[in-house]
């Protein structure tokens, strides 16, 4: 069978191209994080990494990460299950509604949490008489956080569950199943690889959120500084060493994600494969 | 058709559990983390006259910055079109060593947070960094221009392009292309004529995410721009240095622009992409 592009010398030439683009703009960007992270030894890389105000970047980062994923997953649960199991007026309008983080820009997504909950906002002045203040302080970065990464399990639940039907759910209402009983023993079978992807996302987008987060952080050393907003800091302060090894922990989650993805997309190809 | 289908859909409503419960989280979930922080900004914005609005909205410094913005995020939604379709390509129709690795490669800047990939870039271009003294002899300087604030853009935007038109790509039966060669078509011709017209819809998706996505970046953005008022200065960035000298107003006011524009785009996509879908389908779906 022909194929076009197939000449060997198309082939070597475009294969050529794009391995080396890729290498220039990805691989030796990442490479050079880690390079710089270790440019001064281990010694001071370990130095770096136990530093008293990183330390607490890192809790912080831990922290909202922590809250926000079960947040959003039980949310992007609920809404994908009423989005491909239900016909309703407004069914797409609430889809499109879901996108709107991906859309909006992150100083502007911190800065409208920052109107609404900051002093001068109504229901940040409300809350300021009982003496709660969320905006510069760790909820408000846990909220604009939920705001940024609330699209992420529902966009990979949706088109999953659409394909797969509702058809397995049915005949085991049929058979007297309870709702929560078809959710743990029919859908979430079929639906675990997707919502942990889902969550694996929803995880790097949260621990490497920037602009939202400065937005409402206020950036104090050792309260409200997250891991990204420490990378800045040390950056600004001229101390690169410390600023790449902060970095350098963060380009390791992106890794992760990144594997993880790659081992759960070769899950899938090698089952229907077995099929 | 649409009889079965409306009695399919109208069934399973009847037949499966939790519409009520679902249907209330999803609403009291929308309204409160994505509408109501909306509605504040509108708010904000319901105290200024109509000729105080213009008139933020069209300071000089900040239509400077509407420029750098738009033109920054336009060469690098171009070059990663270009980019992008070229690595589709590849990652679909060859087989190499290396080739799982190159695919994971492409999601790098969806998963490494902005500000990393900001001071990354921003040490590579810079003069004393590594890509910077081998471009500085040869006339280019990259960090502190625009040029470093479109790498910066296209950088955190490059999957945007192959994750669209990868599977477009990948369902294009083998006969398309059989066909083409044997009536006489080269190449370049068979691409253009025959390939790049199914993949036309995907590109400029994928090309208009990555624009949108340009147009609102901040992290990757400010460590490489050198933020020089009307020279190097992004909208995101106005809005937060308004925002840190408390000028709420202000900031609220360029935001709605940018939001605007934002939301507009997204909902432009979405029509066209729904009118593309309903001709490929002879007016139907």
């Amino acid at each position: 069978m022909q194929r076009i592009g197939d000449a060997p010398r198309t082939r070597r030439l475009l294969i050529g191209l794009a391995v080396a683009l890729s290498a220039l703009f990805l691989l030796l960007p990442l490479i050079a994080i880690f390079a710089q992270a270790f440019t001064e030894g281990i010694d001071v890389f370990w130095n770096n990494l136990s530093d008293e105000y990183t330390l607490a970047a890192i809790g912080l980062t831990l922290l909202v990460t922590a809250l926000t994923i079960p947040v959003n997953l039980v949310f992007g649960v609920f809404l994908a299950w009423l989005v491909t199991r239900f016909e309703f007026p407004g069914r797409r309008l609430l889809q499109t509604l879901i996108d709107i983080p991906f859309a909006v820009s992150p100083v502007v997504a911190g800065l409208i949490y920052l109107l609404l909950y900051g002093s001068s906002g109504w229901v940040g002045s409300w809350l300021d008489g009982y003496d709660i203040q969320l905006m510069f302080a760790w909820p408000g970065i846990v909220l604009v956080t939920i705001f940024v990464t609330c699209p992420f399990v529902a966009r990979e639940l949706i088109p999953l569950m659409q394909a797969q039907g509702s058809r397995e759910e049915e005949a085991a209402v049929t058979l007297g199943a309870s709702g929560w009983t078809i959710f743990r023993r029919v859908t979430l079978p079929n639906i675990k690889w997707a919502l942990l992807y889902g969550v694996i996302l929803t995880n790097a987008r949260a621990v490497g959120e920037f602009g939202a987060v400065s937005v409402v952080s206020g950036s104090i050393r050792g309260e409200t500084n997250t891991l990204p907003l420490h990378v800045e800091l040390l950056y600004q302060d001229y101390n690169t060493v410390g600023a790449f090894t902060a970095a350098a922990l963060l380009a390791l989650i992106a890794l992760f994600t990144l594997a993880a993805k790659a081992g759960l997309e070769w899950r899938a190809t090698r089952r229907e494969q077995f099929r | 058709m649409s009889m079965i289908a409306t009695l399919t859909g109208t069934a399973s409503k009847r037949v499966l559990p939790g519409f009520g419960l679902s249907l209330g989280i999803t609403l009291l979930f929308v309204s409160l983390v994505l509408l109501l922080p909306m509605t504040s900004l509108v708010g904000q914005l319901a105290g200024l006259s109509l000729a105080e609005y213009w008139a933020i909205i069209t300071e000089e410094r900040v239509v400077a910055s509407y420029m750098i913005t738009i033109g920054a995020a336009a060469v690098a939604a171009i070059v990663n079109a270009l980019f992008g379709l070229l690595m589709a390509w590849v990652l679909v129709r060859y087989e190499f060593p290396g080739k799982r690795l190159l695919d994971a490669l492409m999601d790098l800047p969806f998963a490494l947070p902005t500000a990393v990939a900001g001071i990354t870039l921003a040490t590579m271009y810079s003069s004393s960094g590594f890509m910077g003294k081998l471009l500085a002899p040869l006339g280019f300087e990259i960090a502190y221009t625009w040029v470093g604030i479109a790498l910066a853009m296209a950088f955190t935007s490059i999957p945007f392009v192959v994750r669209t038109v990868q599977p477009v790509l990948e369902d294009l039966p083998q006969e398309i292309d059989e066909a083409a060669l044997t009536l006489g078509a080269s190449d370049a011709l068979a691409f253009r004529r025959v390939i790049l017209p199914h993949l036309w819809p995907a590109l400029v998706t994928g090309t208009g995410l990555a624009f949108v996505r340009s147009l609102g970046e901040f992290g990757a953005v400010i460590f490489i721009a050198g933020n020089m008022p009307y020279e190097t200065e992004i909208t995101a960035l106005m809005i937060f240095v308004k925002l840190q000298e408390y000028d709420y107003v202000g900031a609220s006011a360029i935001a709605s622009v940018v939001l605007a524009v934002s939301l507009a785009l997204l909902l432009a996509l979405n029509l066209w992409q729904g009118r593309f879908i309903r001709r490929l389908h002879g007016g139907k779906g």
